[in-house]
This record gives structure tokens, C-alpha cells and sequence, in this order.
């Protein structure tokens, strides 16, 4: 990626120009370069092993890089003890001790971070924003994992951070918790205003969720931008035709202004069009009727950051092999 | 300077938490001395007759508050594995807090609960007169108390070091046999190290920084050591500041991974 240009010397949340990580010969972050404003919900998107833990916790100070440069807020990450002022963080791994109760753990998390004015009073109110008020004298350990989830993510903003890292906050979530979690994460930032880096190999928790997406693949990136642009780069929706005279209908089709390209499948027509696909439905049908054509069914396929995905890489993210040490945390989170 | 006390603070209150939640580790604690000095120090008490007229079982009880400490502080140091394991570590390393701060906040923790388990074990000493209360006076007590500090510090900085190097439980079981026992056994908790002592365990004995401090002991509660308290004490207090130090690089090297 070629840095970008900054003119206006705006000052990011995120500024990170060509970070590069090495373990020994392996280069888990390869010349990355991206920056994100304040207040947006920004996303990285790859597969198992592409290089987002490592990112995330080089810009955490947890990991030093071998080279490139990381800003947050304008300090440079060298100046460790102000950027962990700034900044919150859920792990990609567990980080509670299941010995305390959630009470516990959060109080502990209030005297790391010098929180002392109503404490007692912060405390119960993450808990109730991640419903978990009634659980805060229960032992961590007697936790659901969506349970443990939650809490681990009231605590990440319980000392008002202004960016807040979320390492893959729903792995191993079922549906139903993950809803619940893309909530609180629009919640936060929305009404306290943090800004937000997450990374995720559920492309519909990037769709979601995130203003702009970078997607990562062997340690670089690979495309950025909105989940909407992203997707229209890619091409228009699909709309799929079951009918029987497919020359006929493909020629009336093909004076259409909207449509791209078409091809004809076994049971009938696979229309590429350039606009939004939901409005061009009644549209079909009607050219259909005008020409008495008979059309047994009809779909609508819009692009998901799926294809994107695929079309990039080649390969789909859920596919993409891991290597032997990260199969264990594939059988841990891909429930798909 | 408020900072690194409230740190230190922090990571204290913690350890203290801990231990008085973990009811099988306050149990075992507890326990543990107790059994050496009823099975081992009376079976041995009837088998032995010291050369200076002081019973085995006074002589080895002094030896027993040295294995609690060595035993509790070593593995409470060693105790950060599991935090490493179970990722508690990176919450407090992603914290605002100095590492010194964290450093000494656990061995102050975990000090504070092996000198009280040691002292527990001095007070039944003396309830049940293994030690007679009479031949000891308050500077013995305080002078005991610093040694007991000194060597715990000691050995949770070196349980630190330890934790910091290796990653994976299966290690324990190996150090557990390689490095505790023969710590104890040397130390002279069980048999006095004397001139008529084979040389070559005269010689390890000697590197064994358990040694100084229970000889040191020995010599502030009952007057009978093999150095003078002071120089017990002088070595004491190198090898805990030393290791305390090398504890603190060891601990600012590790990474959140
Ligand atoms: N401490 C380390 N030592 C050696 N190699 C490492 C280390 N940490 C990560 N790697 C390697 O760096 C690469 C990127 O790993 P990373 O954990 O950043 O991936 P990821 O995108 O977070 O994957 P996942 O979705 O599985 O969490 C992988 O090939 C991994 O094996
Ligand atoms: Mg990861």
C-alpha cells in the first residue's frame, strides 16, 4: 500500500505507515499501511493467521515492531505508559481471572487504571449495559463463554478509552450473543463517542458493523474501504431467472439499459445488472409480462463482502488453511 | 512515586485475594509443616542425638519454617505461568502501571502470606516448647522476621525468573525435582552441615541461598549457627536484591504473545 498522502496534517486516531512485523523469518505483518478517524468502527477482515492479532497488538504496546511507524492520537506507540492511558482492549484470548467474580475483576481493573470517583457506581453500570448486573458476585469461572465475552468487554471501556480493540469479539458466539455484542459495540460507539478497531473473520460482523474495512490476507492489505464500496467495486447485484424460453427473454433483456452482462444457466437466465437489484425485479417481471413470457421463479443475489473476499484472494475465508498450530483455534471458533 | 505504590498496591491486594479464596492452597499451606514436624522431626527426634545439646526437633523446626517459605514463595512466583496461561497477565501488562510496580507488587504479596504461614508454624513451635519461649528475646523475633522477608523476596523473584522463561506447565514437574528439593535438602532444614559433613556437600551447601537464611534463623531464635547472624544476613540480602533485579529485566522483556 502506498502511504497516503495527509495535507491537512489531520490528526488520526489510528496512524500506522508501513509496519512491518518478523518472527524469525516469518513475516506475520507485511508493509501495512491504513489510518482511522476518530469515531469510526474501522475493521479488519481476514483469515487465520493473516496478521490481525499481531497488528493489534503492536498498536496496543504489547509487541514491538520490527519496523514502520504507529501513531495514535498523534503519539507515537514508543511512548507506552500514554498510549495505554488511551486505549482499551479485548483480547483475541480470555484475560479474567475465573477465580474473582466479575465484582472483582472489574474492581481490579479500576485501581490498574487509577479509577476512583464512583467506582462502585461504573462498575454496576457496565455490568448492566452488557446485562450481567445480577451475575457481579458469581465466580468468573461458573461463566457461559458469551458470558465471560461480555464482561471482558464492559470491562474494556470501564476507564473511558478513546479507541477502543476489539480482537475478534464474537469467535465461538452463538447467533444470538454476537447480536447481542454488535449492540453494545454500535452502543459505545455511538453515545460515548469511542472510536473502534476490530478484527474478525465474519465478514457479516465487518458488514455490520465497521465504517471502513481493511481486508488482510498474508500480512497485507489487500483492499480498504466502506463494506458498501467494497462490494460495488465488485460488481452488481444477481438476479436469477427460472424460465423456460431463455433466448427469447435474453434478447428482450439485453436492450435493457441496466444490464451488464447475462448468461444463460440449465434452468434459465443469470442477470449481472448495475443497479440495485431489488428495484429491478418489478421492472423483469413486467418485460416478462409485456412479452408474454411465462417466468417460474426469480431470485435476487446481492454481493456479499464474501465475494469480495473471494474475488481478492482466490480463496474462500473459511477455506483458507491454517497451518497446524491455528487448527486448534479454528475447531475452537469456526462454527459455521 | 504515588503511582508505582498504587501499582504495587494493586497487584498485592490481588495476591492476598487469592490465597484466601484458594481454600486448598490455605489448607495445604498450613498443613504441609505440620506434617513434616509431626511424622519426619518425631520419627527422626527418636533416631537422633544432636552433638550440641539441643533436641533434633527444635533444630529441624527452624528448618521447617524455612521449607514454608521456600515452598510458598517459590511457587507463588512461579504462580504467574498460570497467569500467563490463562491470560490475566495481559490485562494487567496492557495496563497503565510501571512493570517494576508489578514486580514488587507480587513478591511483596506473595512474601506477606509466606511470612505469616512461617509464622504460624514459629508460634505452635513455641506453644508446644519445641522452642522454649524463655531463650528468646524480641531482637531474635525481629531479627528471624527479616530473614523471613529477605528469603521469601528471594525466592518468588527467583520463582519471577523462572515463570518468565519457561511457558508451559510441563516444565513445573521437572523444576519441582531439580531445583526445589535439592534447594531444601541442602539448605540444612533436616541435618546440620558441619565439619564432619562430606565435603563435596559442604562445598554445594554453601551455594544454596537457603542455607544462610535458615542458619540465620537459627542463630537470631536459638543462638546455634554455623555463621554469624550478620553475615547470614549480609548474604541474604545481596542475593534478594539481586535477584529482585534480574526478576524486573527478565519481567520487562516479555511480550503480550
Ligand atoms: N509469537 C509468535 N511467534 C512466531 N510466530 C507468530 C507469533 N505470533 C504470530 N505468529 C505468526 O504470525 C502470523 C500471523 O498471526 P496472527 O495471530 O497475527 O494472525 P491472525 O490474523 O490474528 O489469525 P487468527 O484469525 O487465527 O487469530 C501467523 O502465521 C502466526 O503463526
Ligand atoms: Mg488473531
Amino acid at each position: 500500500m502506498v502511504n497516503k498522502a495527509n495535507p491537512k496534517n489531520k490528526i488520526y486516531a489510528i496512524e500506522v505507515n508501513n509496519l512491518i512485523k518478523n518472527f524469525g523469518n516469518l513475516t506475520a505483518v507485511n508493509n501495512i499501511s491504513f489510518s482511522v478517524n476518530e469515531g469510526e468502527i474501522y475493521g479488519l477482515l481476514g483469515p487465520n493467521g493473516a496478521g490481525k492479532t499481531t497488528t493489534i497488538l503492536i498498536l496496543t504496546t504489547m509487541l514491538s515492531l520490527t519496523s514502520g511507524n504507529v501513531r495514535i492520537f498523534d503519539k507515537d506507540i514508543i511512548n507506552k505508559n500514554i498510549i495505554r492511558q488511551m486505549i482499551g482492549i479485548v483480547f483475541q484470548d480470555p484475560t479474567l481471572d475465573e477465580d474473582l467474580t466479575a465484582f472483582e475483576n472489574l474492581d481490579f481493573h479500576a485501581r490498574l487504571y487509577n479509577i476512583k470517583v464512583n467506582k462502585k457506581q461504573i462498575i454496576n453500570n457496565v455490568l448492566k449495559l452488557v446485562e450481567l448486573e445480577d451475575k457481579a458476585d458469581k465466580q468468573v469461572k461458573s461463566f457461559s463463554g458469551g458470558m465471560k465475552r461480555r464482561l471482558e468487554i464492559a470491562r474494556s471501556f470501564m476507564h473511558e478509552p478513546k479507541i477502543l480493540f476489539l480482537d475478534e469479539p464474537t469467535i465461538g458466539l452463538d447467533p444470538q450473543t454476537r447480536r447481542k455484542i454488535w449492540d453494545y459495540i454500535k452502543k459505545l460507539n455511538e453515545k460515548q463517542k469511542i472510536t473502534i478497531i476490530l478484527t474478525t473473520h465474519y465478514l457479516e460482523e465487518a458488514d455490520e458493523l465497521c465504517n471502513r474495512v481493511s481486508i488482510i490476507d498474508h500480512g497485507k492489505i489487500i483492499k480498504t474501504g466502506t463494506p458498501k464500496e467494497l462490494k460495488s467495486s465488485f460488481g452488481g447485484d444477481i438476479i436469477l431467472i427460472n424460465i423456460e424460453k431463455k433466448q427469447e427473454f435474453k434478447k428482450i433483456l439485453l436492450n435493457s439499459a441496466f444490464i451488464k452482462s447475462i448468461k444463460q444457466t440449465k434452468t434459465g437466465l443469470e442477470i449481472i445488472v448495475n443497479k440495485d437489484g431489488t428495484k429491478l425485479i418489478p421492472k423483469i417481471v413486467e418485460l416478462a409480462a409485456k412479452s408474454k413470457i411465462n417466468i417460474n421463479s426469480i431470485a435476487l443475489k446481492q454481493h456479499t463482502l464474501e465475494d469480495v473476499f473471494i474475488s481478492l484472494t482466490g480463496k474462500n475465508i473459511r477455506d483458507s488453511t491454517p497451518d497446524a498450530s491455528e487448527k486448534m483455534k479454528l475447531k475452537f471458533g469456526g462454527r459455521r | 512515586m504515588t503511582n508505582l505504590l498504587k501499582a504495587i498496591y494493586t497487584i498485592w491486594l490481588r495476591e492476598i485475594l487469592r490465597f484466601v479464596k484458594s481454600k486448598s492452597r490455605l489448607v495445604g499451606s498450613i498443613a504441609q509443616p505440620f506434617i513434616w514436624l509431626a511424622i519426619v522431626g518425631v520419627g527422626l527426634n527418636a533416631a537422633f542425638k544432636m552433638t550440641n545439646n539441643i533436641s533434633y526437633l527444635s533444630f529441624m523446626a527452624i528448618g521447617i519454617m524455612g521449607m514454608t517459605i521456600l515452598f510458598n514463595s517459590l511457587f507463588a512466583g512461579i504462580n504467574v505461568i498460570w497467569d500467563r496461561q490463562f491470560g490475566f497477565l495481559k490485562e494487567i501488562l496492557v495496563a497503565p502501571i510501571s512493570r517494576i510496580g508489578i514486580v514488587l507488587g507480587k513478591i511483596f504479596g506473595s512474601t506477606t502470606i509466606s511470612v505469616i504461614m512461617a509464622l504460624i508454624v514459629l508460634i505452635i513451635v513455641l506453644l508446644f516448647g519445641i522452642i522454649s519461649i524463655k531463650s528468646i528475646t524480641f531482637l531474635g523475633i525481629i531479627t528471624a522476621i527479616i530473614f523471613m522477608i529477605l528469603t521469601s523476596v528471594t525466592f518468588v523473584g527467583m520463582g519471577l525468573i523462572i515463570a518468565t522463561n519457561v511457558d508451559n506447565i510441563e516444565g513445573f514437574q521437572v523444576l519441582m525435582n531439580f531445583l526445589v528439593m535439592p534447594l531444601f535438602f541442602l539448605s540444612g532444614a533436616l541435618f546440620p552441615i558441619t565439619s564432619s559433613t562430606p565435603e563435596w556437600l559442604q562445598i554445594v551447601s554453601k551455594i544454596d541461598p537457603l542455607f544462610y537464611a535458615i542458619d540465620g534463623i537459627r542463630g537470631s531464635l536459638t543462638k546455634i549457627s554455623v555463621y554469624p547472624v550478620q553475615f547470614d544476613l549480609l548474604i541474604v540480602f545481596i542475593v534478594a536484591v539481586v535477584l529482585v533485579l534480574i526478576a524486573d529485566i527478565m519481567f520487562r522483556k516479555i511480550e503480550g504473545k
